[in-house]
Formats: structure tokens, C-alpha cells, sequence
């Protein structure tokens, strides 16, 4: 049984609007690669392999089950598999090392964003009795909370526009970044609607994309990387499905797991996973950060948002920001079903 | 580089869900023009219904009418709806709380415009002229504070939902899948040679025992042995064929790993492991970049293949 947790490895495909097979597979291979090299481990010391993934993004039944052809899956593996971002199968994986059944593992998350309609597909997670018969289209469900912190006076629409502008220019400096470049937040904000009140800016791209993510237990961890990212706390909470049953407007469940992850007041950097520019001001509200807080240094999911793994790859980036030295504390957050339902955070650190 | 093939994958299904009592009292409502709220411990009335109290847990089982009309209290616009969607012009989608409810409701608001639409404004249920018991027995909200009343309605309770689901996707093959799919359309059987554990892969796909991608292009036989069977007696909605025929494993000459097809032309009781076979195909007019250019298997003749001879390919 191990007591401490690091990241020892991470990897990304490049963000896209169009890349690679339904079913992953190829683009995963490189990913998986690249991972296990930054951690200095062969693929058959990997105890356990954990994937997050949807068969609504690739349109068919057990589609997961293909990508373990990336694996090279003998002898038999260890692997399990959750219908949510890689973030969640990470926590699968993490509790899997504490309880002392795996001492390596491998998480991932894939997924074509770009085969179907995403906003349609996504309308599929929504109440199955009283809200997916209708269909809402991700966008306007996320309109829907904007407005209302519109209204409220939380956010502004010029502070969304800040938001994209400071988003697209971290990204010039992230080569996996599928949006990038120096807007002046003036005339993003001449652009039209594209779901009044969010504008094209406000909006995370349609992305195709993979990310893999390498954790090991205690000693292990120092024997495979000299500056392991040490993770000390990580939680995730949801709240109720119902739109209207919430206040859109408050992220609780973000709240209560940064509580219970134990989120430092004292913060280098923030990966936050919001999709949408009003999501990330709700977060940095919810989650206490203020302006010494970095926040997101990739130019985060407005500058590529592949579904499945870009939660995954916020813990993955913050990660590396403690592995590389830039940072002694970091966290990763990930988000997951309607404006911002489920949240997840993990703290990482130099020293465990 | 070669494009690689890419299609339609177009996919339907019916979600056929049970209600149980509160869904199926708020559902049984809408058919006769009612809403109904369910009232939790703490006295707040929730449109739609909340089956368990979120603070006390207790099943809610308190069902209350509430108005046909409310107010928003949010709302954003729809210029070009999407296939399912309650209206097929652009409209409005909101959050409305109706009157006598704590909680809002998601749906859309026929407002003919953008500047039509507003936070606070009132809106009333335009009910659908055929009601199922379904949440689209509310065809949509309309500005204004009128709905038609409820109706008397002797008709048994609604138990049952269905929900049509239709998704449309392009599936997109990797560049092996790619030349082997180009090489059918040529009559011809293309395997790929894994570089590390020298397995062939028909249809061709990353090395499932080594992880790797294949390299090495090699050309497949379209005779080979069926390793295993089975006898499909069962029909099933889009069977092609009348029962009882074979889905076989076959293990083409060449290939390490076997494909599953029809093997026609011989009674189903005299299939058996081991059996050579052989590929028909199809009319050379019809063919195209598919697997379906081989209509079926069907017995060459040859003596059956010793069994060492496909075990490890099982």
C-alpha cells in the first residue's frame, strides 16, 4: 500500500478540428509512447490501465473496447474503462495505487469530438425523462448559465472577451493548442451571437484529441522521475441534474472539492477546465483563486477542448508546470456533464 | 498522401423508459393538460418533479398543480434549430418558473425574435394537439399569460415514455483500413505484418499483443478454414437472412487472425471446425469498398485442416 501518489509522465495528441479513426486507436499509440518515455517505464510495467471515453462520441456500443488495441493488451492486462473525461478514470487510478492493488498505472482519454454533432450529442447527458427529449444543444444550455451570471452581475461581457483574449494568447505558446493568437478583447466583442449571450470567443472549439497521463506510488515514483508531482489531494463532487434545480450561477460541487482536496491558499498555478469564458470566472469565484493564481498557462479548454481527455490534460499540464520547476503547487481541475455539473480537483506539489 | 475513406454512420433507437409514480402522475398531467409540482420536506414546490427529497431522502410523494404560465428566468436564442428540437424556426430556449413553483423548467419559447425575448418575461404553455405523455406534450411557451385549461380526462395513467434518439456521425477509417477497404473494391484481400510479433492482421489494425502500428502490406488468400461456428436460429429485427444459417470464424491462408462471414451452400448441420472454404463474391458491377463485395463462404471440397493447424488461432 502506497501513501503517496505522483504523476510521472504526461502526453498529449495535438488539438484538432479534424484528426484520426473513429476509433482512436492510432492516435493513441504515439500518446501512450511519449508517456511512457517522459516516465522512463515500459509499457509492461504498467499495473493498471484506466480510460475515460463515450460511445456517443464514436456512435457505437463498447467502442472503448478498440483502443486497447494501443495498449498491446498481452499477456493480459489490468484495465478498466469510465463513460466520463479521463479526470474521473485518474481518480480511479489514483485510489487504485493507494489501496495498494496497483503501483504503476496509465490513464487515458480519447475521443472524436468531431464525428457527430457535439452540442447535439451532448444533449444526450441532460435529464432522459424531462430535458433530453428536447434536445437543448450544449451551447444554449451554457447560454443559459451565462445570462444568468450576466444578470446577476458576476460576470460582464467584456470580462468574458478578457477571458478569450488571455486564453488565445497563453495558447501561442502551446503547440498542442488548437486556438491561439493576440485579439483585443474590444473586437472579439463586435462579433455576433452565437447563442446570445455567449459569442463565438466565449465557446470552446469542436476538438479531436488524446491525452495519457502516467502515475506511480512513493518510492516508485522517485525511481522514475527526479521532480515527481506529488499529488495531495484530489476530490470530485456533483451537483443535482436538474437546470433548474441548481443555481447556475454558484459552482458548489467545485467548491466542496476543492474543500476536500485540501486546495491551498498559496497556489502557484490553476489548470481550470472550462469550455465556456463564463465558466472559468464562475470557477476562480467558487474556487477562491484570486489574481496571484496563474490560470491556465496552456491557454486552457477555450484553445482546444478534445472531449474526454481535456479534463485529463489540465491535471496533466499542471503536472508538468511542478514537474518542469515552474511550479512548487499546482491544480488540475476537471469538469464534466451540463454547466459545470460535476467538478473535480486535484492539488500536485514538488515536495510530498 | 491517399485520403482516407470516411462515411455516413447514421444511428436510431427508442428509449422506451418506465415512469414510476411521480414521473408517470407528472406525465399522466401534461396528457390532460396539467402540470404538476412535487413538494419536498422544506415546502418548495419542484417543476418538473424530484422523485426523492434532496435533503431529507424520503421518496417525494406529494404531487401539487401548478400554472400553465411563469416567467423567465433565463433565456438565450436559436437561430438555426437542430433536428429534434421543439420548433423549426429560430426560438428562444429559457428557464421558466411557472407559477406556484420554486424551481425553473428548460424549454423553448416561440417568440418569432431575438428582441422579443427577455429576462422576467411571462410566457404560457402552448399544449400540443396530441398528447402521449411526454414532456413534448408542451409543444413550446409563448409570450403572453394565456394556456389553454386543463381537460377532464378518464384515460388510464401514463407508465411508459418513449423517446426516439437519431444520431448522425462520419465514421473515418485509418490509412491501412483505408487501402485494405481500396484493395475489396479491387477484389482483392490485404492484410497488414505486425513488425515486432510477425502476425498479419485482416482487416489490418495496431498489433492488439504489441501495441504497434503494422507496417508491411501482404497480400491475403480468400481461401482458408473455418476454426469455430455457430448456428444463428434466432431472428432478430434486420436479419438478412432466413434462419437457420453459419456465422463462421475463418482463418484466411495467410492471415493470423480470423474473419467472421456466412458460410452458404451446405446444410447448417454439416459445418463443422476445420472445414476449408472459400470466398464468393459478388458481381464485379457491385463491388465497392467494402467487406459486403463477398456475398459469402462456401466449402471448396478440400479435406478438412488438421486442428494444430488453426488451434492457436482460436
Amino acid at each position: 500500500m502506497s501513501e503517496t501518489v505522483a504523476v510521472i509522465g504526461f502526453a498529449q495528441a495535438a488539438n484538432r478540428p479534424s484528426a484520426g479513426t473513429t476509433s482512436g486507436v492510432e492516435t493513441l499509440v504515439p500518446v501512450f509512447r511519449e508517456a511512457l518515455a517522459s516516465a522512463r517505464l515500459d509499457r509492461r510495467e504498467v499495473d493498471f490501465w484506466c480510460s475515460g471515453s463515450s460511445d456517443y462520441l464514436a456512435g457505437r456500443a463498447f467502442s472503448f473496447v478498440n483502443a486497447v488495441d494501443a495498449i498491446g493488451a498481452f499477456p493480459p492486462i489490468c484495465e478498466s474503462h469510465v463513460e466520463m473525461d479521463g479526470a474521473w478514470a485518474f481518480y480511479e487510478a489514483y485510489v487504485k495505487i493507494l489501496a495498494g492493488e496497483a503501483e504503476t498505472a496509465l490513464v487515458y482519454g480519447f475521443g472524436k469530438s468531431s464525428a457527430g454533432l457535439l452540442r447535439r450529442v451532448l444533449a444526450l447527458q441532460l435529464d432522459p425523462y424531462t430535458a433530453a427529449p428536447l434536445w437543448p444543444d450544449s451551447v444554449s444550455v451554457a447560454a443559459l448559465q451565462a445570462r444568468l451570471a450576466l444578470d446577476a452581475g458576476i460576470v460582464t461581457e467584456r470580462a468574458m472577451a478578457e477571458v478569450a483574449a488571455r486564453s488565445r494568447a497563453d495558447a501561442t505558446t502551446n503547440p498542442y493548442a488548437q486556438v491561439s493568437g493576440h485579439a483585443d478583447p474590444g473586437d472579439l466583442l463586435a462579433a455576433p451571437y452565437v447563442a446570445d449571450p455567449l459569442r463565438k470567443h466565449d465557446c470552446a472549439p469542436v476538438s479531436d484529441g488524446a491525452a495519457a497521463l502516467v502515475l506511480a506510488g512513493g518510492e516508485r515514483a522517485r525511481r522514475h522521475r527526479e521532480r515527481p508531482a506529488w499529488i495531495t489531494g484530489v476530490a470530485h463532487r456533483i451537483d443535482p441534474p436538474g437546470l433548474g434545480e441548481r443555481d447556475l450561477t454558484a459552482v458548489p460541487s467545485a467548491s466542496a472539492a476543492a474543500e476536500a482536496a485540501g486546495l491551498p491558499d498559496d497556489l502557484d498555478v490553476a489548470e481550470l477546465h472550462a469550455p465556456f469564458t463564463h465558466q472559468e470566472l464562475l470557477l476562480r469565484a467558487a474556487l477562491g483563486l484570486d489574481d496571484r493564481v496563474r490560470i491556465n498557462p496552456s491557454g486552457g479548454a477555450l484553445c482546444g477542448n478534445p472531449m474526454f481527455s481535456a479534463g485529463l490534460a489540465r491535471i496533466g499540464m499542471a503536472a508538468e508546470q511542478v514537474m518542469s520547476g515552474r511550479a512548487r503547487t499546482a491544480a488540475g481541475h476537471a469538469t464534466s456533464g451540463p454547466a459545470l455539473q460535476q467538478n473535480l480537483i486535484c492539488v500536485l506539489e514538488a515536495e510530498s | 498522401m491517399e485520403t482516407v475513406l470516411a462515411a455516413p454512420l447514421e444511428i436510431g433507437f427508442d428509449y422506451t423508459r418506465s415512469l414510476g409514480p411521480v414521473l408517470g402522475r407528472f406525465m399522466t398531467g401534461l396528457r390532460d393538460r396539467r402540470v404538476l409540482g412535487s413538494r419536498t420536506a422544506d415546502g418548495r414546490i419542484h417543476v418538473p418533479p424530484l422523485e426523492y427529497d434532496p435533503v431529507t431522502h424520503e421518496a417525494v410523494t406529494e404531487l401539487v398543480d401548478v400554472q400553465p404560465t411563469g416567467t423567465v428566468i433565463s433565456w438565450t436564442w436559436t437561430d438555426r434549430p437542430l433536428d429534434g428540437q421543439p420548433l423549426d424556426r429560430p426560438f428562444g430556449w429559457a428557464l421558466i418558473r411557472l407559477d406556484g413553483a420554486d424551481t425553473a423548467l428548460l424549454h423553448a419559447v416561440d417568440a418569432g425574435e431575438r428582441s422579443q425575448m427577455r429576462t422576467g418575461m411571462r410566457v404560457g404553455i402552448r399544449w400540443a394537439s396530441s398528447r402521449t405523455g411526454h414532456i413534448r406534450d408542451i409543444e413550446c411557451f409563448e409570450p403572453g399569460e394565456g394556456s389553454a385549461p386543463a381537460l377532464e380526462s378518464g384515460e388510464d395513467p401514463v407508465t411508459i415514455m418513449r423517446t426516439p434518439i437519431r444520431l448522425a456521425y462520419t465514421h473515418t477509417t485509418s490509412p491501412e483500413e483505408s487501402r485494405y477497404l481500396r484493395a475489396l473494391a479491387e477484389g482483392r484481400l490485404l492484410g497488414q505484418r505486425c513488425p515486432v510479433c510477425h502476425k498479419v492482421y485482416v482487416p489490418p489494425r495496431v498489433c492488439p499483443a504489441d501495441g504497434v502500428p503494422t507496417e508491411d502490406e501482404v497480400a491475403v488468400s480468400a481461401h482458408g478454414t473455418i476454426t469455430t461456428f455457430c448456428v444463428v436460429n434466432v431472428p432478430f429485427a434486420g436479419q438478412r437472412l432466413e434462419p437457420p444459417y453459419v456465422v463462421a470464424q475463418i482463418l484466411l491462408d495467410g492471415a493470423d487472425m480470423p474473419i467472421p462471414h456466412l458460410i452458404l451452400g451446405l446444410p447448417a448441420d454439416e459445418v463443422r471446425m476445420g472445414m476449408r472454404v472459400v470466398a464468393v463474391w459478388r458481381d464485379r458491377a457491385e463491388w465497392t469498398t467494402s467487406p459486403e463485395n463477398i456475398a459469402h463462404f462456401q466449402p471448396t471440397g478440400e479435406p478438412d485442416a488438421p486442428y494444430e493447424s488453426y488451434e492457436d488461432h482460436l
